[in-house]
Order: structure tokens, then C-alpha cells, then sequence
């Protein structure tokens, strides 16, 4: 099977989806590049390359570059999905949803249920996610837990390229609006990729660990970085489960908990924010319907409640690192068993 | 010039007349406290939904406001329907989860009231994105009022629209105040038209009262966006009978503008002097016309008044299509 990055794994998902179905299209700022301009075409590609030779297959009357106007492009990719398209609209960063917020929030989320379960709003938002890039404070954030607090909306945070392509193919043929969050500092991190069109689930969780003395849920990024904290202390003999939930909405809370009543202890590592993001909610998820499993108190390893900085010493202290992740698994594994009151 | 047949006038003031009963009813009924939520009445407004709604079919996408009783009744959605919609209840358009602000009907190219004032006009841009992508010869209608008219998104749907040349028109309605703010004061040119135009599409000033001068306008732009001519705006200029929502005190405005709006800017009144004046209808023929849309408002009412509360049990569905 071949490596493929997941930025590869994405552009070929996007290939063959458009090959199969005419009615899927691509929208966004600069998804080729060159509208207009004196050179070539396809001179981007997407700002990061994802979109790259779609233009020459499929030609500008589906893969279209949009004035840079995030709510044109979130309403036209919502309006065109609602009636007969599948439009898989791009969001450069996801810290531009700043200006585009409603046509996602109030708009495609809600048609459905608003409209008495009788529209369909079958769009993917591909949108880029995550501070490392010395990008500074509104090009770096991971806001994925505002999208995942939206009924209506489901939310997909790949960290691999095998899970990229199979969730990308998902969401376009899912008939609701789908949030796909790439990580800006994965694209060049390759997998075995098969050829062929596969789907991945939603809300079905993905075991990159087994262990049974500690669970570290992550996702996106964090991934890597809990593996690379399990097979350390994997050597040292403590056994430490990762789960990357692979979509937060829908959210395979059933895996989260089995895993916790194995461990009995749970560290949550998560970039989205400190306050009301993914940790926190899946922390309160476990307390409430896993309070019995828990033999330590449940930590949570996330940034920190600021901007993302720019400086590098900053930016890097900002970012969830191995070190804390695994002072946080010890810590667990130091804490004695709650003593229950009679 | 356009000239329309007697049964296209008929329907047009049936129309026009199912508007204004609709609203007028919902005006009365709204006192007794039966009816959820708030409501913004169209009243005043109806040559403009029916002069453009009258070149639609089914199959061309309409995008509305929070003021959309009248685009949907020009747009042929099931008057009973919306009733019981208003009213909450079940059998209600969207199944009483959206209410007056949120109606749509999508078998009948409605996509929806919209209660976020500049909502529509990025979603209208995209139902006319599907019509040029599959080559239907469709087109795609944005009712704003001249509040939405200084919303950003109609910006960028505009200039959107032009640059990739979609089968689009923005009817901005001009009623004169966005809720209590005088439209002379908020839209800083005074001239929503030219300001459409500076995007680099046709635009035109209309008088909204007279159903023939609005309707003109439409036909042309509408026919221009199924040619493949792309975007056009009209303003159509008409006050509205109401205040912006049900209660609203209209302190904003004086007690003789709202008695010359009824007496000099009645679309209904202007209409129908026009036809019978030119004889190509007959009082017989639209008095026969109020009374069947008397009759049906009547029916509507009565239906939705009878019909039960959606069951507890719908709280929860239809979040997703599959979850």
C-alpha cells in the first residue's frame, strides 16, 4: 500500500468524490489560485496545496475561487447544498469563522430542524486548525469546540492520512453539514493509504494505543504527541491507552467510557481551548456517567486560557507538550485510589 | 412593456389579496395571545413579493426575511400550512419548530424566512450557484429590506454574484425603517439601487406599490439571469402598514404618515383602480376573488386554532438527517 500524506489523502479523496459525483463542486479563497492574474492557473491550489490539480480535471465551473468573502462562501456552499449540490466549501483558517460564524451557526446548521426535517444540507467546510506555525494569534487556533457545540452540525478532526481520506469521503457523501478540521502541521505526515474510495464512520473511535493502566483521548495534533508519551512509558511498563475519537460531533462517548473503566484513570489532551473546549466537556461526560470507574481524578492537558502567542518560546509553551502530558499521566498513576466514605 | 393576461392579473391580486388578509388576520389574532413568539407584518408591501413571484416557478429558490408572510404566500406555499406554522402546530410547514420567522417551504423554491436581518442574500447566491452549475435555466431571488441592505453579506453576496456571473436578483424592499430607524438616516447614500449598481450589475428604483412597475423590473432581470446575464438589483420603495413587529408603538413615526401610507400608498387600492379602470378586470371578478380568499384565511384559522401542539417527543428529531 502506498504512504501517502494526509495532504494527499485529502486531495485524492476530493478527486474521486468529483469524479463520482458531478454535483460535487469545491469553493473557496484561492482553491486554485490565479483567477485573474498575468500567471498560472492552479497557481495555489489551496493556500496549503490540498486543492492542487483539481482545477485541471474538473475545470473552474467546479472548483471555483471566491472574492475573499467568508460569508458569501459559507451561504453560497449552504444555499447550493440545500438545493441540489454538494459543495465542499473551503475556510482558509478556522479563525477567519470570526466573520462567517452566522451562515454557519444560524443558517446551515439549523435548516433542518427549523425548517420541520424537511431540508437537507449536505456541505463539507474544510478549515485549517492549529497554533506551531509562529502564525500568531489569529491564524493558530483550534476552534473546533465551537463548531462541536452547534446541533446540527458534525465535526471531524482527522490525525492521519488513512482516517483524513475515509472521513473526507464520509463527509461528502453525509447529508449534513460537516466540519473537517485539518491540522496545519499535519499535512506532511504520511500513512498507508489504499487507492481505492473508502469510508470511515462517524463517531466511531480509533485505538492508536492499547493499555490498561492509563486512557489519554486526543485528537488531531495530540495524537501523535499521546503516542509518543505511551510508547515512552510503554517501556518503562506502564500501559497507556490512546483514543483519538476521530469526530467530536458525533462524539463515541460508549469507547471513551470502556476505556475509562478499564484504566481507571483518564487524561484528556486537547489544543481547542482551556475553558468550554473538548476536554472539559468530555472530562464532565465521563464524571457524570463514569464517576464509579475512576481510580485518580481526571486530568486535563490543554492550552492555556490565552491567545495564541507569536514569539517562539511562547507559541511553544502554549502548545499541549509530551512533557506535560506525561507529568500528567504519572501523576495519575501516583495519585492513591479515592477513599469512598462509608 | 409587459403585458400580462387576465388570468395572470387574477392571480396576482389573489395574491396580492391572500397577503394582506393573511396579515391583516394575523394582526387580529395576535392580540388574543395565541400566537407564540413575535411577528413582523408585510402589509403594504405585497405588489413588491407578487410583482417579482409572478415570473417564478416552483422550481426557482426564493430567500426572505423576517418580514416573509408575503414572499411566501407569492411564492405559493400552502397558506394553511403557514398558518398552522405560526400558530406552533402540528401539520404546521415546518412542523412548528420554526415559526413566522423561519417558514419555508423548499417543494415550492421557499428557502426560508429568515430571522437574521442580511441572512439570506449568501443563500440565494448559492441556489443560483446550483441553478448555473447544473445548467437549469433557474434562477435564484434575495428579498432584503433596505436594513439588510447595510448588512455585509449583502455586500459580499453581491459582488460575488457578479464576479461569477449567477443567476441572481436582490430585490431590496425600501419600507423605510429598519425597526425603529428611518432608512433616510441608516443607508448612508440614500440610494440602495446605486449602491448595487457600484457593484457592476443593473439595479434599478422602483415604485413597490404599483404591482406593474415592480413586476416590469423583474421580468427583465429574471429573464436577464436565465440568459446567463447574471445578477441585477431592484429596490422597490413601499412603507409598511404595520410596525416592525406585532406591539411595536411606532413611536418613530407620525400619526400622518401612517394615514397617508393607507390613503396614497395602497398597492391594493392602486391595483385594483388600474385594472378596472382599464377594464381589462372586472369588480365583479376581484370582489369574487375577496371573498374566496376571505374564506380560505377563515378555514386557515380555524385549522390551526384546532390543530394540537407538536408532542414533546419531536423536541429532539430531525437535528440531523442521520447522527
Amino acid at each position: 500500500m502506498a504512504k501517502k500524506t494526509i495532504r494527499e489523502a485529502i486531495n485524492e479523496a476530493l478527486r474521486q468524490e468529483m469524479a463520482r459525483d458531478p454535483d460535487v463542486i469545491i469553493i473557496g479563497e484561492d482553491v486554485s489560485g490565479g483567477a485573474g492574474g498575468s500567471g498560472e492557473e492552479d497557481a495555489y491550489g489551496g493556500v496549503m496545496g490540498v486543492t492542487k490539480g483539481l482545477i485541471g480535471e474538473f475545470g473552474r465551473e467546479r472548483v471555483i475561487d471566491t472574492p475573499i468573502s467568508e460569508s458569501a462562501i459559507m451561504g453560497a456552499a449552504a444555499g447550493a447544498a440545500t438545493t441540489g449540490l454538494r459543495p465542499v466549501a473551503e475556510l482558509m483558517f478556522v479563525d477567519f469563522v470570526g466573520v462567517c460564524f452566522d451562515q454557519i451557526m444560524n443558517q446551515a446548521a439549523k435548516f433542518r430542524y427549523m425548517f420541520g426535517g424537511k431540508a437537507r444540507t449536505p456541505m463539507v467546510l474544510r478549515t485549517m486548525i492549529g497554533a506551531g506555525f509562529r502564525a500568531a494569534a489569529q491564524h493558530s487556533q483550534s476552534l473546533y469546540h465551537l463548531f462541536t457545540a452547534v446541533p446540527g452540525l458534525k465535526c471531524v478532526i482527522p490525525s492521519n492520512a488513512y482516517d483524513a481520506k475515509g472521513l473526507m469521503i464520509q463527509a461528502i457523501r453525509d447529508d449534513d453539514p460537516v466540519i473537517f478540521f485539518e491540522h496545519k502541521a499535519l499535512y506532511d505526515i504520511a500513512d498507508d493509504v489504499p487507492d481505492e474510495a473508502y469510508t470511515i464512520p462517524f463517531g466511531e473511535a480509533n485505538f492508536t494505543r492499547d493499555g490498561d493502566d492509563v486512557t489519554i483521548v486526543a485528537f488531531s495534533r495530540m495524537v501523535h504527541i499521546a503516542n509518543e508519551v505511551a510508547d515512552k512509558l510503554g517501556r518503562e511498563g506502564v500501559s497507556v491507552e490512546v483514543l483519538d475519537p476521530r469526530t467530536s460531533s458525533p462524539l463515541d462517548t460508549d469507547s471513551i467510557l470502556e476505556s475509562v473503566e478499564k484504566t481507571g484513570r483518564l487524561v484528556i489532551v486537547d489544543e481547542s481551548a482551556a475553558r468550554c473546549g473538548l476536554a472539559g466537556d468530555i472530562a464532565g461526560m465521563v464524571a457524570q456517567e463514569g464517576f464509579e470507574f475512576l481510580r485518580a481524578p481526571i486530568r486535563q492537558v490543554t492550552v492555556p486560557h490565552t491567545p495564541v502567542p507569536f514569539a517562539p518560546t511562547l507559541e511553544d509553551a502554549y502548545i499541549p507538550s509530551p512533557a506535560k502530558v506525561e507529568t500528567a499521566v504519572r501523576q495519575l498513576l501516583e495519585a492513591r485510589p479515592r477513599r469512598m466514605s462509608a | 412593456m409587459t403585458t400580462f393576461s387576465e388570468s395572470q392579473l387574477l392571480d396576482a391580486y389573489r395574491r396580492m389579496r391572500t397577503i394582506r388578509d393573511f396579515e391583516e388576520r394575523i394582526h387580529a389574532e395576535n392580540t388574543t395571545g395565541d400566537i407564540p413568539g413575535f411577528v413582523h407584518l408585510y402589509a403594504g408591501q405585497e405588489a413588491i413579493a407578487t410583482g417579482v413571484c409572478i415570473h417564478l416557478s416552483e422550481k426557482d429558490y426564493i430567500g426572505s426575511t423576517h418580514r416573509g408572510h408575503g414572499h411566501c404566500i407569492a411564492k405559493l406555499c400552502d397558506v394553511k400550512g403557514m398558518m398552522k406554522e405560526i400558530f406552533g402546530k402540528q401539520g404546521g410547514l415546518c412542523a412548528g419548530k420554526g415559526g413566522s420567522m423561519h417558514i419555508a417551504d423548499l417543494s415550492q423554491g421557499m428557502l426560508g424566512a429568515n430571522a437574521i436581518v442580511g441572512g439570506n442574500p449568501p443563500l440565494a447566491v448559492g441556489a443560483a450557484l446550483t441553478a448555473k452549475t447544473k445548467k437549469t435555466r433557474h434562477c435564484a431571488v434575495s428579498f432584503t429590506g433596505d436594513g439588510g441592505s447595510n448588512q455585509g453579506t449583502t455586500f459580499e453576496a453581491m459582488n460575488m454574484a457578479v464576479v461569477l456571473k449567477l443567476p441572481v436578483l436582490f430585490v431590496v424592499e425600501n419600507n423605510g425603517y429598519g425597526e425603529g430607524t428611518g432608512a433616510d438616516y441608516a443607508v448612508g447614500s440614500r440610494d440602495i439601487a446605486g449602491r448595487a449598481a457600484g457593484f457592476g450589475m443593473p439595479a434599478v428604483r422602483v415604485d413597490g406599490t404599483d404591482f406593474f412597475a415592480v413586476a416590469e423590473a423583474a421580468g427583465e432581470a429574471i429573464e436577464r439571469a436565465r440568459n446567463g446575464g447574471g445578477p441585477s438589483a431592484i429596490e422597490a420603495v413601499a412603507l409598511r402598514f404595520y410596525g416592525h413587529y406585532e406591539g411595536d408603538p411606532q413611536t418613530y413615526r407620525s400619526a400622518e404618515e401612517l394615514k397617508r401610507i393607507r390613503e396614497e400608498g395602497d398597492c391594493m387600492k392602486i391595483f385594483r383602480a388600474r385594472v378596472t379602470g382599464e377594464g381589462t378586470l372586472t369588480e365583479a371578478q376581484l370582489d369574487a376573488i375577496d371573498a374566496e380568499v376571505a374564506e380560505l384565511i377563515e378555514e386557515a384559522v380555524a385549522e390551526a386554532r384546532a390543530a394540537d401542539y407538536p408532542p414533546v417527543s419531536e423536541l429532539t428529531t430531525d437535528v440531523y438527517v442521520s447522527y
